[in-house]
């Protein structure tokens, strides 16, 4: 084989999903000097970033100025982004090995974790996953239906996604109009019912996952109250005796501040949000009509592993709590592809440092490779995939210092754009999002906001005239 | 962060001698796959004991001749083991507070991956790296 990697023979590399490890693996390949890269880009809906543009909450608007650094990447020559084309469904990872020398999957965690309790499949029992992918205009939700006109609803743990599904449901409307939260979704949170939120915490304060400024927050809304039970926000002995030697500030910082909440008095805001702590939803109740309107939870304890971790144990004491809709926001979930080794009991692909590894012969896969939380599951905010595309893309460059790569029939750029156009004549290029996105921006400074999503892949179409 | 994700991305390869293998073999394992320590596992698989480079220091100083002496004679006994679960700043915590460097990790009663004090301290030091990376972001973009 002539040698890969030159500028008569470039590393050609797909990578297939366009969220922040993607990105950060491109890169990376292309800011190393020792071999010439060509990257094509695919992700299965018009729009990259994944779920910088799908998850992070419309509210946090700041964080998503990443997507420069992305944009940037973009323009590098050798760079090429075919959206509207899914791995599995329009290309097979069989045609890839025809095109490319190594093929990176960084489709991140398309689905959630269930509770596994009796009623979770109640109307009105959702994963936060779909609530996130609707409020945000992710074009496979647009018609998904929440029934806000109950009550009270309850969020199942307590890390930053269960804090932006909470922040939501209590916001007020004019809170959220300055945002690029959809119309469906400002629409349908304006006539929103509910009154109580609550937050529901299986361990105590000190093992919440939420970060300090998420909590903070909270407690600073407009026209909600947030409040903790005095007795949930004491530790424990051995959160205590864990904490004891001062090292762990920032966890001491978020109790200080979940400690600040007990017992506050209601300042007569319209919304209440509870955080609650060592309590288990066992079982969603539903009335005559199959709908949600109970919860049964049970208090735990916290006992030591023998590693030191503090788990939680159910106890006899049982509560019930009214509440007409439930969000699990327990975990996100990696799916399989075809045709890609995966490791279902965890929900993730398994790997060496980011080379797929067979989990039957626990060998790793020639020229296949993963990043992101399909690599090492649904956890750390944007930044953290950084390091994590890094170590996958050093691994890469080895593997082809050595001639590790896969052997294409065609290793050529052209080739791959007319196989594209005979599977998905209706990709989008990367300037067709640019134009999209100048569009969404301008629609977004008419009305005061940071831009107007387009939610559904036909109205992309339409407005680009395809 | 939760041990089992460190350990997807180790492939689940576990390295393991036998009690009655000679100290030798075991160094040899240690050397071939660039690692500190070895699960020791009787013929049914089950953990018995782990075998440091430590211990074999320890032995060292004590006994010019150990190299043809079984693992056994070597390895320590007291096992501590954990879980897919467990929290890495725990681990951690107990790693330094029980002067240990590896944790053998049991999945239903199966030894599924051997988990390193540097394995946890690497992947904490690039959870901060994100963090402090993405707090960058919001406040070069105007917000703290
Ligand atoms: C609700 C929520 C809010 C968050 N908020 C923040 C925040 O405020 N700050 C922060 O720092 N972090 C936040 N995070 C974490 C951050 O979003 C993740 O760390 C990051 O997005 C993971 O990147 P990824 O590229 O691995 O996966 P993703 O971002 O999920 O990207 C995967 C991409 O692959 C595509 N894809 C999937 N399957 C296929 C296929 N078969 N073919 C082609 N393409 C495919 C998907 O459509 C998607 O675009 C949040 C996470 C969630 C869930
Ligand atoms: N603003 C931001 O920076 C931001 C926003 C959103 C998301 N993110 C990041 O995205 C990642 C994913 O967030 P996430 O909130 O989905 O996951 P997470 O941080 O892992 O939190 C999951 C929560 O669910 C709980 N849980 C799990 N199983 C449970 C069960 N069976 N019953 C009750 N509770 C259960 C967990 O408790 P245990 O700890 O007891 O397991 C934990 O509190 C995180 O790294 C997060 O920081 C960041």
């Amino acid at each position: 084989m002539l040698q890969v990697g030159t500028e008569s023979n470039p590393l050609r590399v797909a990578v297939i999903g366009a969220g922040p490890t993607g990105f950060y693996t491109a890169e990376h390949l292309f800011r190393q000097k020792d071999f010439v890269v060509e990257v094509d880009m695919f992700e299965r809906l018009p729009s990259p970033y994944g779920l910088v543009r799908y998850g992070v909450a419309p509210d946090h608007q700041k964080i998503k100025s990443v997507t420069k650094v992305y944009d940037r990447t973009a323009k590098k020559p050798g760079f090429r982004f075919f959206g509207n084309v899914e791995l599995g469904k329009h290309i097979q990872v069989a045609d890839l090995r025809c095109y490319y020398h190594q093929i990176v999957y960084t489709t991140g965690a398309q689905t959630d974790r269930r509770l596994g309790i009796p009623g979770e499949d109640l109307a009105g029992s959702l994963p936060a996953t779909e609530f996130v992918a609707w409020y945000n205009g992710h074009p496979d939700y647009r018609d998904y239906e929440v029934d806000l006109s109950v009550e009270a609803a309850a969020v199942v743990g307590v890390g930053n996604v269960a804090m932006d599904v909470a922040r939501i449901l209590s916001r007020t409307p004019e809170e959220l109009a300055v945002t690029d939260i959809t119309d469906y979704a400002l629409e349908a949170l304006s006539q929103s019912q509910i009154k109580d939120v609550y937050i529901l915490g299986r361990r105590g304060p000190a093992q919440a996952k939420f970060s300090t400024p998420e909590i903070k927050e909270l407690g600073a809304m407009a026209d909600a109250d947030c409040c903790v039970l005095a007795e949930e926000a004491e530790l424990d002995a051995l959160s205590q005796a864990a904490l004891a030697d001062g090292s762990d500030r920032a966890t001491m910082k978020k109790i200080e501040i979940i400690q600040s909440y007990a017992g506050r008095e209601s300042s007569g805001k319209s919304r209440k949000l509870t955080l609650r702590f060592l309590v288990s939803p066992v079982e969603l109740i539903g009335d005559e009509h199959g709908r949600v309107v109970k919860m049964r939870l049970v208090k735990n304890e916290l006992y030591k592993t023998e590693s030191g971790t503090l788990r939680p144990r159910a106890t006899d004491q049982f509560e019930e709590i009214p509440v007409g809709l439930v969000f699990r926001s327990v975990g996100y979930r990696g799916k399989a592809l075809p045709g890609v080794p995966f490791y279902d009991s965890w929900g993730v692909i398994l790997n060496e440092g980011g080379r797929v590894v067979d989990p039957e012969t626990k060998k790793p896969v020639l020229g296949e490779y993963t990043g992101g939380w399909i690599k090492r599951g649904p956890s750390g905010v944007i930044g953290t995939n950084k390091p994590d595309a890094l170590e996958t893309v050093k691994h890469m460059l080895a593997d082809l210092a050595e001639g590790k790569t896969l052997d294409p029939a065609e290793p050529a750029a052209e080739a791959v754009e007319k196989f594209v156009c005979d599977r998905q004549p209706d990709s989008f290029s990367y300037d067709d999002w640019l134009r999209l996105k100048e569009m969404e921006v301008a629609n977004g400074e008419a009305q005061g906001r940071p831009r107007v999503k387009f939610t559904s892949v036909a109205e992309m179409k339409a407005a680009l005239g395809k | 962060m939760k041990i089992q994700q460190i350990l997807a991305s180790k492939g689940m390869n576990v390295i393991t001698v036998h009690p009655e293998q000679p100290a030798r073999e075991a160094i040899s394992l240690l050397v071939e796959y660039h690692i500190g320590a070895l699960v020791v596992v009787d013929s049914d698989k089950r953990p018995v004991g782990i075998l440091s480079e430590r211990d074999i220091v320890r032995r060292a100083a004590e006994d010019e001749a150990f190299f043809s002496e079984p693992v056994a004679n070597l390895m320590t006994r007291q096992l501590i083991t954990g879980i897919r679960q467990d929290d890495t700043f725990s681990v951690a915590a107990t790693m330094t507070e029980k002067r240990f460097r590896h944790l053998p990790i049991m999945d239903e009663g199966k030894l599924i991956g051997i988990v390193s004090i540097g394995d946890i301290l690497k992947a904490e030091r690039n959870q901060y790296r994100g963090e402090i990376d993405t707090l960058e972001t919001r406040i070069m973009a105007g917000e703290a």
